[in-house]
């Protein structure tokens, strides 16, 4: 069995992201980028699921700019087979139907058993495409993923719901969306991350595969939130009741 | 333009979710609603009650019992040939099962909206809210979920719509159902919880985090929350946690103790009313966003305010 697994290039969870004065996005002129946490989830498991006998060939795809490529090895250092760049001008953003289609032709060439992605970049929050591309290619869905487990045949996944957890059983193939608490992904050693600089790595554009990756959605405007001004110190906990009191808390 | 609502339930109960997306289809139009589960017209005749409802869809079949995406999302897509737009809850199940719709539709869902700023346009959260996107949709037909903390509940009493009986394919055969762990307890929930206590890595340790939190909770009869340090750190089970990967909550009175204010804490409180932080750091940055703020140790200040309440 194949596991294919999307990954994104955006930027570091450490960092601040700055809103640009114009109002026209986010400010990523010498910023810190990384693989988007949720992937990095993502291409641990597959790796887990490989390790554990149960599928062959790992394909670490990305739809990005070409510095996308540093991801690509990234995730190839972490233990992905190959990986395929379909890339796109800097600075375009390709929505996440737009991704869905561009996955559902490589799944079709691919035919993987398993798509694996993370549940939600964290640059724009969507958590649409790994349900989008379970829709086009009529296949079940996994998503929010706590645990799981591969069989012959199909996959069960325990998800993470509000209240609690629920577990569903997915005929192969399927997708999965991870969460956050579905493993701790490993840190690539020195000598994988030069081995990974020999693996392949394809290089496809959106017209490969016949996906026009127009936008649906226009941004017209992207703005800082209401800042939320600081209030006051009180100095005791016999304050702090008063001011509860005159709140109307107990 | 005609709206459909995703009425969230468990098959006996409205979920208040629900009233909130109400609010905001009808800022877009007419509101119609879908009921779609298992022996669920009990919550079909709840929800022909909410005020300003015009018909209520109801698909009674086994196959939607679990709302499992697969079944459910060719039934709406089906129910949008006399729709404009759909709109769900942005809880894990609308989450799960809009998009899945939206591809079936070959429509871009907007996430998420924050506010309906006119016929397409809308404002939604990126970067786990540091910024704040106005976005106007091109397609045809609309799919949209919906923060619930970011409208008004629509009331749930006073609408006399009709309920009319719908069905759909039924079951895809793809998926099924194998159990759930929902946690049971009395304690309000954390997204519907008019006041929460939270807690943060401070706590130490899962005893600790029960002993100073809960009777605080219990005499506010407040849902109890926690930072992602205190959750990954075991001290509380995950969907106890609060922030841009845990739930976005926005009550009345938040309060947090022993949380420093991580950006990814403060994406998913911010929005309360009133946030109320103890800490013994009084440069936390916690305090930056907090209305009342207590520099102390919490396990001195916290008994005390259980105390004096």
């Amino acid at each position: 069995m194949k596991i294919l697994v999307p990954v994104k290039r955006v930027i570091d969870y450490n960092v601040k992201p700055r809103v640009k004065a114009d109002g026209s996005g986010i400010d990523l002129q010498n910023v810190k980028m990384s693989m988007n946490p949720f992937d990095e989830i993502a291409v641990e498991e597959a790796i887990r699921i490989k390790e554990a006998g149960k599928a062959e060939e790992i394909i670490a795809v990305s739809v990005g700019p070409a510095k996308a490529q540093e991801t690509l090895r990234t995730a190839l250092a972490m233990g992905a087979d190959r990986a395929i760049l379909v890339e796109v001008e800097d600075g375009v953003d390709v929505e996440p139907l737009a991704v869905a289609k561009i996955l559902k032709a490589i799944a079709d060439e691919e035919s993987p058993g398993i798509v694996m992605l993370g549940k939600q970049s964290i640059s724009d929050d969507s958590n649409q495409t790994g349900q989008m591309l379970a829709a086009l290619m009529g296949r079940p869905q996994g998503t929010f993923a706590n645990t799981v487990e591969v069989e012959a045949d199909s996959v069960t996944v325990k998800r993470e719901i509000d209240g609690g957890l629920e577990t569903v059983k997915l005929t192969l193939p399927a997708i999965v969306t991870t969460d956050l608490r579905l493993n701790e992904p490993r840190y690539a050693s020195l000598p994988n991350i030069m081995k990974a600089k020999k693996k392949p790595l394809d290089t496809k554009t959106p017209a490969d595969f016949g996906v026009d990756i127009a936008p649906r959605l226009t941004t017209t405007n992207v703005s800082e939130p209401p800042v939320r001004q600081a209030g006051e110190k009180v100095a005791d906990v016999d304050a702090l009741v008063a001011k509860l009191k005159a709140m109307g808390v107990a | 333009m005609k709206t459909l609502v995703w009425v969230e339930h468990d098959n006996s109960e409205l979920k208040d979710a629900t009233l909130s997306v109400v609010t905001a289809a009808a800022k877009l139009g007419e509101v119609h609603l879908l009921v779609a589960g298992s022996g669920c017209s009990g919550v079909a005749d709840q929800a022909a009650k909410i005020a300003g409802v015009g018909k209520v869809h109801l698909a009674d079949d086994a196959a939607y019992e679990h709302a499992l995406a697969e079944n459910v999302a060719p039934l709406i897509a089906d129910l949008m040939g006399h729709h404009d737009a759909v709109l769900f809850p942005a809880t894990t199940t609308g989450k799960n099962i809009a998009p899945r719709v939206a591809a079936l539709l070959d429509v871009m869902q907007i996430s998420d909206i924050l506010s309906v700023e006119g016929g397409k346009v809308f404002t939604r959260p990126i970067y786990a809210g540091n910024a704040i996107a106005t976005v106007e949709s091109s397609d045809a037909k609309l799919v949209i979920t919906v923060r619930g903390t970011a409208f008004d509940k629509a009331e749930p009493a006073g609408g006399s719509a009709a309920v009319e009986a719908v069905s759909g394919p039924g079951d895809a055969g793809l998926s099924s159902f194998v159990g759930s762990e929902i946690a049971e307890s009395e304690r309000p929930e954390l997204t519907s919880a008019k006041i929460i206590v939270s807690g943060g890595r401070a706590l130490k340790d899962a005893e600790t985090f029960e002993q100073f939190i809960t009777p605080l909770a219990d005499k506010l009869g407040a849902g109890i929350g926690a930072s992602r340090a205190a959750v990954d750190a075991g001290y509380v089970p995950n969907d106890y946690q609060v922030g841009q990967t845990g739930k976005i909550v926005a009550p009345e009175v938040y309060i947090a103790i022993g949380i420093s204010g991580a950006i990814q804490h403060l994406a998913g409180m911010k929005d309360s009313k009133t946030i109320i932080a103890i800490n013994k750091d009084e440069d936390a940055p916690i305090f930056q966003v907090a209305d009342i703020g207590l520099v102390a140790d919490l396990y001195k200040a916290v008994p005390e305010l259980t105390e004096k309440l």
